[in-house]
Formats: structure tokens, C-alpha cells, sequence
């Protein structure tokens, strides 16, 4: 048997065992983050004969929903309606998984939470890792309709698209880790999730193209205007229309001009700065609350 | 010699609020009743040991054991006083937390290797003898929940005990298993001491706290009510030796 005492050049200083680095320790440990992905991948629809399809079946039914209903009930002629629907699509379907597994992903493991110590802020960091693997094959799926309509993009287009999914990254990260903790505490956090998921899904240019939106409070409703387009989602959203709906139209920059709002780049700017900040104010959060969790579980 | 633990005069409240909806806070608030009710698990512990010290933590059921055990790990943390540690911590402390019945033994090995500290690299190399010390060979790709619990603490104690760490923790533990597999642990947990590790034990065993401790502290209602060797503490909390020793 081997007999290895850690036994470190210099000796370790007395620490406060309760003590965690936060995001960074789960960056150092992230062996085991890789190895709770995995389990994740692997368990969640175990015992399911569909199994992981799952992932792709439901967004799809939602997807044909809005293209639809809304297509022929509203005779929305949108030029490549699809691509504008399904570019929004992929990040609401994101954020509301991300905030929904990760808001479960400390009660779900009380078992380790309870007995042992480990970076807490590992269990919404691998809900949320988990969600972003099925967040690529979406991204292949857009891609591929953005070739069969004629994309063109240009390098803003890239941009756009980086910058909008660094926004619902930080903020959807930040979420998670807030309710995650806040779940340990008051269980109503199941419901306010369901809550923001219905916000979320009306008060983005998915359903709807952000032309009405101009049209109708630009300028006669200034301020509710502005409340709009505050949401990180939103911001996220238009940007993934900047990256790959417009440039695929036939005339990119009329669209563009019609059906995005001005300062686009500086408001995704912001946003991501907010992003950052709101991130760090989740740890801030988690770090204090999550003190408790092992005699609140 | 150094310092491995120092415990100062840590205290631990759990706050129990029954009444945590708006409606019951409201009414509660009115009629001046208390909103929570709190309940002293930990008074006032000090405890200091050195590297390689053993001691046996004696006491009733609900005299606070486990939550000490709970401050020196560092999944809880004191609400009065301090609790410091020096260097990596493991232990057997309910050991089958960690394993997950839809992986097979082996993914096991590692999930919950990771999960108590170790690297990809030391799992790697610990592998063949966590799992010749937990005699599942035949079932290294069998999913754990076709396992019998037998077998099940069986590896999760392999993974456990193969942990490198300067402080090791044991809760009540060692009555899982056959005869041959406690005598097992037992042997590889005087091992580990002989090693030079820090031993916190709990046990309700004077046969087992003091075979493997030489210090003993008791714990009455979440008092200190005596600190010395662990045969006066053995006396202390009015226990007999019984022959229930797993030693060999």
C-alpha cells in the first residue's frame, strides 16, 4: 500500500477550514468538475428510452410552435423568419436551462453539500457547463440555416456574436449561482424561476420581430423603451440577430437598420461590464450564504 | 512539533425556524411569539492537537460529536470562536455520499476520488490498490446500484482510506461490514496513524477509542465535561470495555 502523508516542502499555514476560493477553486479543481459534467451528461435521462434527444426534441417542438402559430396567425412576413426566431431561440433556451438545472444543483446534491467539504459553487457551475454542451449543437443547427439562406457575415457579425454570448454566459452563470444558494434557503425559488421564464420568453425580439417594438414605444413610450432593452437577455438576443439573422437577408443593412436598435455594440458593451459585475455580486452572495447550507439542508 | 488543530472556544447555534412562511412569520410577529427557536449544539470547545495526536471524541447521541467533526472538516463553521487546521483533510465520515448508483465501480473510483481531493494523476495511481483493498474486481463495470450494501461501503471505504491527508476524521463508521473487511480497515486506518496523520475518531466503542486513540475528550449536551487520556475518558463517560474489539 502506498504511504504517503501530504507532506509539502514548507509547512502549510493553520487556515480556517470553512474557507473556499470560490469560482477559483472550482477552476483548480476542475478535474472534478469535468468528472460531474460527465455523470451529469450520462444520468440525466437515464432510465429514459429517449434519453438525451430530449435536449433537442423540446426546443424543437418549441421552435415549430413560434413558427407556426405565430407565422400564420400574425401573417408575420419577416424575411427568413426562422433564422430571426431560432437565433433568439437558442439563448432563451439557454438562460431558462441554466436557471432552472442550476437553481436545483445545490439542494439536488445535499448529500455531498452536507457531509463534505468541496467548492459549493462546483454544483450550479456544472448544471450550467451542462447546458452549454447542448448549446452547440444549436449552434450548428443556426449555422446551418444561415448558410441555406445566403449568410454573409461581416466581422461585426462575429463580434455580435461573441459579445451576446459572453452576456447570457455571465448572467446566466450569475443567476444559477444566486439561485442555487437562494433554494436552500426558501424553496419558493422553483416558482420564480417558472416566473421569469414566461417574462423572458415575451419580452425578448423572439416571437415578435423588434420592429413593433420601435415602432410602437420608441418614441411615444420612451421609458418603457429603455426598461425593454435593460434586459441582458434582450441585449444577447439582438446581438445574435446582428450576427446571424441580418446578415442573411437580402438586403442586411435595411434589416439591421429596421429591426435593430441604435448603439447596439455600446449597449452590448455595457452589458457586458454589468455581466461581469452582476457575476461577481453572485459569488459575493453565494460565498456568504452558503456558510449555512450544510444545517439548512 | 506542530500545531494540526486548534479548536478556540468554538460555539455553534442551529437557529430552527418551523414557521417559515410569510403568513406564520406575520402571525407569529404579532402575537410576540419567537420566530425561531435556536439550540446550542457546541458550548464553548477548545481542543488543540498536535500532528500525529489521536483522539476519541466520547458522548452521547445528540452531545455534539459529529457537528465538531462537522467545524474541524469545514462544512460547517462556528458562529463564536475559531477553528484552524493545518494542511489536506479527509476521512470516513459518510463515505457513500459521494458514490453515484448509475456509474459503474470504476467511474465511481474516480467521481469520488475527485470528490474528497484527489488529482486525476493520483487517482491513476492509487487505482489497482483502492480496488484490490475494496476486493470488487469482478464488479469494476457493474453500475453501483446492482451492488449490495455491503459491497458498496466496501468501495466507498477503499476510496476513502486511500485519501492523502495530514488530518483524518472517522465518524461512527466501522460498523459496517463483515468481520474480516472491519479488521481490514481497522489495520489500514493504524496505518494511516502510524504515518503520522491527525486522528479525530468518533465512536461510541471504548474498545476501538482506545485501541487506536491516546487521548479522549466527552461531550455532554454540547459541553466539554473532560479532556485527558482516553483511558480516563473511557472512565469519564462511565463506558465498560466490552469484547467487541475488531482487532486482530
Amino acid at each position: 500500500m502506498t504511504t504517503d502523508v501530504a507532506q509539502p516542502e514548507t509547512v502549510a499555514p493553520l487556515v480556517n477550514p470553512g474557507s473556499s476560493g470560490g469560482l477559483l477553486e472550482v477552476y483548480r479543481r476542475r478535474y472534478l468538475l469535468k468528472l460531474l459534467v460527465q455523470k451529469e451528461l450520462r444520468v440525466r435521462y437515464q432510465g429514459s428510452p429517449v434519453g438525451l434527444l430530449w435536449s433537442y426534441i423540446k426546443p424543437a417542438v418549441r421552435f415549430i410552435m413560434y413558427f407556426w402559430v405565430i407565422g400564420l396567425l400574425l401573417k408575420n412576413n419577416l424575411p427568413d423568419r426562422a433564422l430571426h426566431i431560432f437565433s433568439g431561440m437558442i439563448f432563451v433556451s439557454f438562460f431558462t436551462d441554466a436557471m432552472t438545472s442550476g437553481s436545483k444543483s445545490i439542494v439536488k446534491n445535499k448529500s455531498l453539500v452536507r457531509k463534505i467539504n468541496l467548492p459549493r459553487e462546483m454544483f450550479p457551475v456544472a448544471s450550467v457547463m451542462v447546458t452549454v454542451y447542448h448549446l452547440l449543437p444549436m449552434y450548428l443547427i443556426l449555422l446551418g440555416g444561415c448558410f441555406l439562406s445566403g449568410w454573409h457575415p461581416d466581422l461585426l457579425a462575429g463580434v455580435a456574436a461573441v459579445m451576446g454570448l459572453a452576456i447570457v454566459l455571465l448572467f446566466g452563470l450569475g443567476l444559477a449561482l444566486l439561485l442555487s444558494a437562494w433554494n436552500v434557503y426558501f424553496r419558493d425559488v422553483g416558482n420564480i424561476v417558472d416566473v421569469i421564464q414566461t417574462v423572458i420568453t415575451w419580452t425578448v425580439p423572439m416571437i415578435y420581430p423588434f420592429n413593433l417594438v420601435m415602432q410602437k414605444l420608441a418614441h411615444a413610450h420612451t421609458a418603457i423603451y429603455e426598461i425593454y432593452l435593460s434586459s441582458p437577455l434582450c441585449i444577447g438576443v439582438l446581438l445574435n440577430n446582428r450576427a446571424f439573422w441580418t446578415p442573411a437577408s437580402a438586403t442586411p443593412k435595411a434589416t439591421a437598420h429596421q429591426n435593430l436598435p441604435a448603439n447596439l455594440f455600446e449597449r452590448g458593451a455595457i452589458m457586458i461590464v454589468l455581466g461581469v459585475l452582476f457575476l461577481w455580486f453572485a459569488q459575493v452572495t453565494f460565498a456568504r450564504l452558503e456558510g449555512r447550507f450544510a444545517e439548512k439542508l | 512539533m506542530t500545531t494540526s488543530v486548534v479548536v478556540k472556544n468554538a460555539t455553534k447555534r442551529f437557529t430552527m425556524s418551523n414557521q417559515n412562511t410569510v403568513r406564520r412569520l406575520a402571525i407569529n410577529a404579532i402575537k410576540g411569539l419567537p420566530l425561531s427557536k435556536s439550540f446550542t449544539a457546541l458550548d464553548d470547545i477548545s481542543l488543540t492537537l498536535e500532528q500525529g495526536d489521536s483522539i476519541g471524541l466520547l458522548g452521547l447521541n445528540g452531545s455534539g460529536k459529529s457537528t465538531l467533526l462537522k467545524l474541524i472538516s469545514g462544512v460547517m463553521t462556528p458562529d463564536g470562536g475559531s477553528v484552524l487546521t493545518r494542511g489536506r483533510i479527509a476521512g470516513l465520515i459518510e463515505v457513500g455520499a459521494g458514490l453515484h448508483p448509475d456509474l459503474s465501480g470504476r467511474e465511481n473510483v474516480y467521481l469520488n476520488g475527485a470528490i474528497l481531493g484527489m488529482s486525476e494523476t493520483e487517482i491513476d495511481r492509487k487505482f489497482d490498490s483502492i480496488i484490490a483493498f475494496s476486493e470488487l474486481e469482478k464488479f469494476l463495470d457493474t453500475e453501483v446500484r446492482h451492488y449490495s450494501s455491503g459491497m458498496f461501503m466496501r468501495l466507498a471505504f477503499a476510496v476513502a482510506v486511500h485519501t492523502e491527508c495530514d488530518i483524518f476524521l472517522i465518524d461512527e463508521v466501522l460498523a459496517v461490514g463483515d468481520q474480516p473487511f472491519r479488521k481490514k480497515c481497522m489495520r489500514r486506518i493504524r496505518e494511516l496513524k502510524q504515518e503520522g496523520r491527525t486522528m479525530v475518531y468518533v465512536s461510541h466503542s471504548p474498545a476501538q477509542v482506545l485501541s487506536l486513540c491516546e487521548r479522549g475528550l466527552v461531550l455532554e449536551a454540547g459541553r466539554m465535561v473532560f479532556q485527558g487520556t482516553a483511558e480516563e475518558a473511557v472512565k469519564a463517560i462511565g463506558y465498560t470495555v466490552d469484547d467487541e474489539s475488531d482487532d486482530d
